[in-house]
């Protein structure tokens, strides 16, 4: 496993933006080829989404990603069976709810992650009172705990989840689920500022991203961009590995055009 | 065991908690701060205390129900809390909240609603208070309730059918958490059972705790100061139990939730975390959350309330379940003997008493039953079961 607070701080410090896909693991036959395409097309790490049945997070395209992989038999054994037997390039961080995790009991949970190359995760729904269990198991297996700061975040608590998160800091962009957006929260620029303003480790954006202005209009601030819904929505409507690798080439194109 | 204030972080025992986003932490925090300090000002309390009983017709009767009782050789006592306005102990709950609403400066209501009792209680609420309300409902149960449907309507609040999932509460319950992240400064979730978040299973148990004070006044009055041998109530979340248990929780009297058997997540569950907090859960070896079935769409849940499986772990209550049939026996049972038409939630718990009666509960014992809401929704649904003949 690719440790993932030191590969993206090296090329974050080397001038470039991050820039974060995610894909839904088990989706569709070809997952992993979407992987390999959004990484070949520029992906400094890619998120995996281990779906759940209830994504009280997720927007209607994370929930028909969720709804279509549990449909074709997809666990969280069979996504990372799928990812060990592939070398992903770039770090692989792990999305998913907490229950997951739980029923399988946290250090095993952790563990089958590092066992599968995955080198972080973000469980949205553990938060800081919950998460310090999960946080020693994981870092125990060596995986990086992820966690996530809302615009409603006062400072001393965002303080507190940039100090506990590790690999980088999710900041949501907006006061809302997962999901395309015409235009970009102003509630994005001032969570990025305020979290580096509060720690030097990355800072990334994620929550509406949908476009390549949008992503280059948050990195005024922050340090990469987590984009999900828009590019799932392409792979849904059935453009399989190429257009997510067109997508994410676009958005390459742009943040490095700055 | 006591039901007493959960400790620090809303933990009962093993269960409880906040497991929920970020983004919600902040909300759960200042409702947290708003009830506690409402809970504790006089004020507040007279001013809920007088919506009860000028609003809602509190205190409901502790009705005697003779024939029933000759029946089954049991002593049957009825919390008749389907006399309150809009028909069920729904309404406890949402008059509490919407004065929080008030009190913490919103002015918007959102709520999850399975039979739609609690959607027409929020609902009703919120048309008393002048609040804007949406009620989420999966569209299995929009067209099972389709009467408490436009119910909702005529009260001023827009239903939002929920296509996602299994189309029943569980689904009901993320929608209205989606909408809530997206509204929560200007928005209360007005959360309908003991379930969710802390504080919400500690806030609606208190706010439904009501039933069981009044009931062991009535118990006291009725058998000489003392208490009943058992007291039953149906368990979905729990909110109808948890309120009439606080009552007799510090007695000798025997506790039963009585739990659908499609949705008996305490004795088919195992420990999870949903929809914010860790109680007994049904779910797959994964960790997916199994759909919950059951005839009555109040009970169709795959959890239950926290507290729930804290007092059945520590054996202070007990949880069995009950099959569809024996429910519409006991509804026509009630029906025939007593005059009183219950809804399909709290047949549920009379269905066990008619099952047990002679049997786990000995003849000759004193059985107060939370008759929680009234089967006025339920008439169409069980003419389809039954058929016109009857």
């Amino acid at each position: 496993m690719i440790p993932l607070e030191p590969h993206l701080c090296q090329r974050r410090d080397g001038g470039a933006k991050l820039l974060v896909p995610y894909v839904t693991g088990g989706l569709s036959d070809d997952w992993v080829d979407v992987v390999h395409a959004a990484v070949a097309a520029g992906a400094d790490a890619v998120e995996v989404g281990i779906p759940f049945s209830d994504p009280v997070m997720d927007g209607p395209t994370i929930q028909e990603a969720s709804v279509r992989a549990l449909r074709r038999g997809t666990t969280p054994g069979s996504i990372l069976a799928d990812l060990a037997r592939v070398d992903v390039g770039v770090p692989v961080v792990a999305m998913t709810y907490y229950n997951l995790a739980f029923r399988m009991g946290d250090l095993r949970f952790a563990r089958s992650l590092a066992a599968a190359g995955v080198s972080g995760a973000i469980l949205p729904d553990l938060p800081l009172e919950e998460s310090a269990d999960w946080e020693r198991e994981s870092a125990a297996a060596g995986v990086a705990s992820v966690l996530l700061a809302a615009p409603v975040t006062p400072d001393d608590r965002l303080a507190a989840i940039a100090a506990r998160s590790r690999g980088f800091v999710y900041g949501v962009s907006r006061m809302g689920v997962t999901g395309e957006r015409l235009s970009l929260a102003g509630s994005a620029g001032v969570l990025a500022k305020r979290l580096k303003a509060t720690t030097d480790k990355p800072v990334l954006i994620g929550f509406g991203i949908s476009t390549p202005d949008q992503a280059v209009e948050v990195c005024a601030e922050a340090d990469g961009v987590i984009v999900a819904s828009a590019l799932l929505r392409a792979v849904l409507d059935g453009g399989g590995p190429e257009a997510a690798a067109g997508f994410v080439g676009d958005l390459r194109h742009a943040l490095d055009a700055g | 065991m006591s039901m007493t204030e959960p400790s620090s972080g809303g933990r009962f025992g093993d269960f409880g908690g906040r497991f929920l986003p970020e983004a919600l932490v902040p909300a759960c925090l200042e409702l947290e701060e708003a009830f506690r300090a409402a809970w504790a000002d006089d004020a507040f309390r007279a001013e809920l205390d007088g919506l009860l009983v000028s609003y809602a017709g509190r205190p409901s009767p502790l009705t005697e129900a003779a024939r029933l009782s000759e029946r089954l050789g049991v002593r049957v006592l009825l919390k008749r809390d389907e006399l309150n306005h809009t028909g069920s102990h729904k309404i406890n709950n949402v008059l509490g909240q919407a004065l929080l609403c008030r009190r913490m400066g919103k002015r918007r209501l959102v709520a999850e609603t399975g039979a739609g009792q609690h959607g027409v209680a929020t609902a009703t609420a919120a048309a008393l208070f002048g609040f804007d309300c949406v009620i989420y409902m999966g569209e299995v149960d929009v067209e099972r309730q389709s009467h408490n449907v436009f119910r909702m309507n005529l009260l001023g609040a827009e239903v939002h059918p929920v296509s996602s999932g299994a189309r029943t509460l569980k689904d009901a319950v993320n929608e209205a958490m989606r909408d809530w992240v997206a509204s929560v400064t200007t928005t209360h979730f007005c959360l309908g059972s003991v379930m969710g978040p802390h504080p919400y299973p500690w806030m609606v148990r208190e706010l439904q705790r009501v039933i069981g004070e009044e009931a062991r006044r009535q118990c006291a009055e009725l058998l000489d100061g003392g208490v009943p041998d058992v007291v039953v109530a149906c368990v979905g979340g729990g909110s109808n139990a948890a309120g009439i248990f606080a009552g007799f929780v510090d007695t000798s009297a025997r506790l039963v939730g009585v739990q659908p058997e499609g949705g008996a997540a305490i004795g088919r569950g195992l420990p999870g975390v949903v929809h914010g907090s860790k109680s007994m859960l049904l779910q797959d070896e994964h960790g997916q959350v199994s759909e919950a079935h059951s005839i009555s769409a109040g009970l169709d849940y795959p959890g239950v309330g926290p507290e729930h499986a804290h007092l059945a772990s520590g054996g202070r209550a007990e949880y069995p379940s009950v099959v569809d049939a024996e429910v519409l026996d006991a509804f026509q049972l009630l029906s025939r003997t007593e005059g009183i038409i219950p809804a399909l939630e709290p047949a549920h718990a009379l269905a066990w008493v008619v099952r047990e009666a002679g049997r786990a509960i000995p003849s000759g014992s004193t059985v107060v039953v939370n008759l929680c809401g009234r089967g006025d929704k339920d008439v169409a649904q069980v003419m389809a079961h039954l058929g016109h003949e009857r």
